[in-house]
């Protein structure tokens, strides 16, 4: 990795990281007896450990290759690797706070382990540990290929993908100690804000940049996908996070806005993140992925972009959808149901021209698990969008919300969706990219296969079954007019199906260990490949450059 | 709702870059080879970067052909 890298860049990192343990000492220092000085000791280690290695290979070896002549994938490897471990980890929070549902003894009556504590580090962990490094990881592999151009520099990426997971290791811990801002999917106080922006500028301009030296005139649009991602993620995360710190030594701030208009800002960020972050690039996935691994491509191209411009104008509206019988003005709520509703037409684009891509090569489906992957997150996000355009109108809603059928269509979409499509491009990717012939054990990539879509089966049916029961008990009344049944009633009923949900969530787990430990023996067992030549050989031109020996 | 004063304009500039963007796409000719630019993705059996004009590569002359 490092001995990749030309003296300058080894200088301009060094200069990064010796920045970054400044800054981490100042907030150990101004945050003493605040969580913020316990993350100042997290930012100085975190940099301290890069300075390390760095200081190691200063004066190393600078025998450079001609880095015309590659793709730069290192960052992508690494990428890949941590995207696995955060799935690891974050999923099987998952699993524990589903458990802490059925059987609340398993709590342990610690303050770090409640409910409300680790639920936010299994949401962010999949959100943006597993779901954020695989699109960092997998657009750094795109953009190349696409324009067939390499990275410029070798200083910006590293940054992007390691500044990243310093967020998601401050947001994480930041939840164990109590440290959050109360906004979903945002709850990072502002020094963690902060630095997400200067990563997130970064990480844009490295995309621009690489575009700009594109040697083929098209851009392809899964790049389109991916800069809507980053520059509309970047937008969203700036206006929700506007705060005010309560003091520069705490991790404390206060919402620049307040009541139902703070709750609009968050919703507006809140459904522009899962299109922007959970949608749109991991469709840049979909559209390069499938057609790589089906070898055919995509049935419409057209659609394709026609759905990328519909995607991107419709869904900045829909934000509204999540506030429906709130203080909010109805005229509101519905301009977020109307444009909620006609989001289904580009989603189903979307979703119709990936299978459609498919007719003509259902015989490698049947074969490939890692097609099918692909396949059946298609199936999925084809599902959930439907889903969630019917629960945005109005009187479904008011059954569907505040019920689990709302975690049930999360999950149908963050499980079968987003990790489907994520665990399909990383099973097509990872061969390649470590050049190797094959997976380690393909048996494994179909178990995997069979035990994911299980696992999502049995939870999504589990909550849509119990969100509807909920729903249907909180609004029965009796002859006087008075609720039928009370909240612990509608609790009770609700066991049988948070053990379901747990078990689900088990196997969805279970699935990613397969695929983190499949990733791993490909690239420790698997004999690398032989290079393949990239000029014309002929049998007589081969024959004098055979040793004699042979 | 002063709010909606304040995430509307944000909203619509964000919905006025993207036109921008989709302006500049149609005008630098992104779309006037729809076919064959969905079909290049799959051939990168080399995978390796085009390397620049001055160097006359087999891949080079080649790319020339299919963006034409």
């Amino acid at each position: 990795m490092i001995s990749s890298l030309t003296q300058a860049e080894r200088g301009a990192a060094m200069l990064i990281t010796l920045a970054g343990m400044v800054a981490g000492l100042a907030m150990a220092a101004a945050g003493q007896g605040d969580p913020m000085g316990a993350h100042g000791w997290i930012v100085l280690l975190f940099f301290a450990l890069f300075f390390g290695l760095l200081a190691r290979a200063a004066y190393g070896s600078d025998e450079l290759e001609d880095r015309s002549l590659a793709y730069y994938d290192d960052p992508t490897k690494v990428g890949i690797l941590l995207s696995l471990a955060w799935a690891v980890i974050a999923m099987g929070m998952g699993v524990w706070v589903a458990a802490q549902l059925a059987w609340p003894d398993l709590r342990f009556d610690a303050a770090w382990s409640g409910f409300g504590r680790l639920r936010p580090v299994h949401t962010s962990g999949v959100i943006f540990g597993f779901g954020g490094n695989a699109l960092i990881a997998t657009s750094f592999h795109i953009m190349q290929r696409t324009s067939r151009a390499r990275m410029p520099g070798q200083v910006a990426p590293w940054f992007v993908l390691f500044g990243f997971n310093l967020f998601c290791l401050i947001a994480a811990s930041g939840y164990l100690m109590g440290v959050t801002q109360s906004k979903e999917y945002a709850e990072p106080e502002w020094y963690a804000d902060i630095w997400l922006v200067v990563v997130w500028v970064v990480y844009f301009t490295l995309y621009i940049r690489t575009l700009a030296r594109r040697r083929e005139p098209h851009i392809y649009v899964a790049n389109w996908y991916y800069l809507a991602f980053i520059l509309v993620v970047a937008v969203l995360h700036i206006v929700n996070n506007l705060a005010v710190p309560a003091s520069w030594t705490g991790a404390k701030s206060y919402s620049a806005f307040s009541g139902v208009q703070d709750a609009m800002t968050q919703w507006w960020y809140g459904h522009n993140a899962v299109a922007f972050f959970l949608t749109s690039g991991f469709l840049g996935m979909l559209y390069y992925f499938l057609p790589k691994r089906a070898e055919r491509p995509i049935y419409s191209y057209r659609l394709s972009i026609l759905s990328f411009w519909g995607i991107t104008f419709f869904y900045i509206w829909a934000g509204s959808h999540h506030l429906h019988y709130t203080a909010l003005p109805h005229w509101v709520q519905t301009l977020g149901m109307t444009f909620s509703v006609m989001l289904l037409v580009p989603s189903w684009a979307s979703a119709g021209n990936a299978l459609m891509t498919l007719n003509g090569a259902w015989h490698k489906v049947r074969d490939d698990a890692t097609l099918r992957f692909m396949m059946v997150a298609a199936v999925f996000y084809g599902l959930s969008t439907f889903e969630g355009s019917f629960m945005a109108i109005r009187p479904v809603n008011g059954l569907s919300h505040y019920t689990e059928w709302t975690i049930g269509h999360v999950h149908a979409g963050a499980m079968g969706w987003v990790a489907l499509i994520t665990f399909g491009s990383i099973y097509a990717l990872v061969p390649g990219l470590w050049r190797r012939e094959t997976m380690y054990s393909w048996k494994a990539v179909e178990w995997h296969f069979w035990i994911a879509l299980a696992g999502t089966v049995i939870y999504v049916f589990a909550m849509w079954n119990s969100g509807i029961i909920q729903g249907l008990m909180w609004r029965t009344y009796g002859e006087s007019g008075t609720l039928r049944y009370s909240f612990t009633d509608s609790l009770v009923a609700m066991h049988p199906y948070y053990v379901a949900r747990a078990f689900g969530g088990l196997l969805f787990v279970t699935g990613a260990i397969i695929g983190a430990w499949n990733v791993v023996m490909t690239i420790r067992h698997v004999p690398r490949q032989v290079p393949e030549r990239d000029h014309p050989t002929t049998s007589e031109t081969m024959e004098p450059a055979l040793p004699a020996a042979e | 709702m002063s709010v909606l004063a304040f995430l509307i304009p944000v909203t619509l500039v964000m919905g006025a870059l993207g036109l921008a963007a989709f302006f500049w796409s149609l005008r630098s000719g992104q779309y006037e080879d729809l076919t064959g630019d969905a079909e290049r993705i799959l051939f990168d059996a080399d995978d390796t970067p085009l390397t620049p004009p001055r160097t006359s590569s087999r891949r080079d002359t080649t790319s020339k052909e299919t963006t034409k």
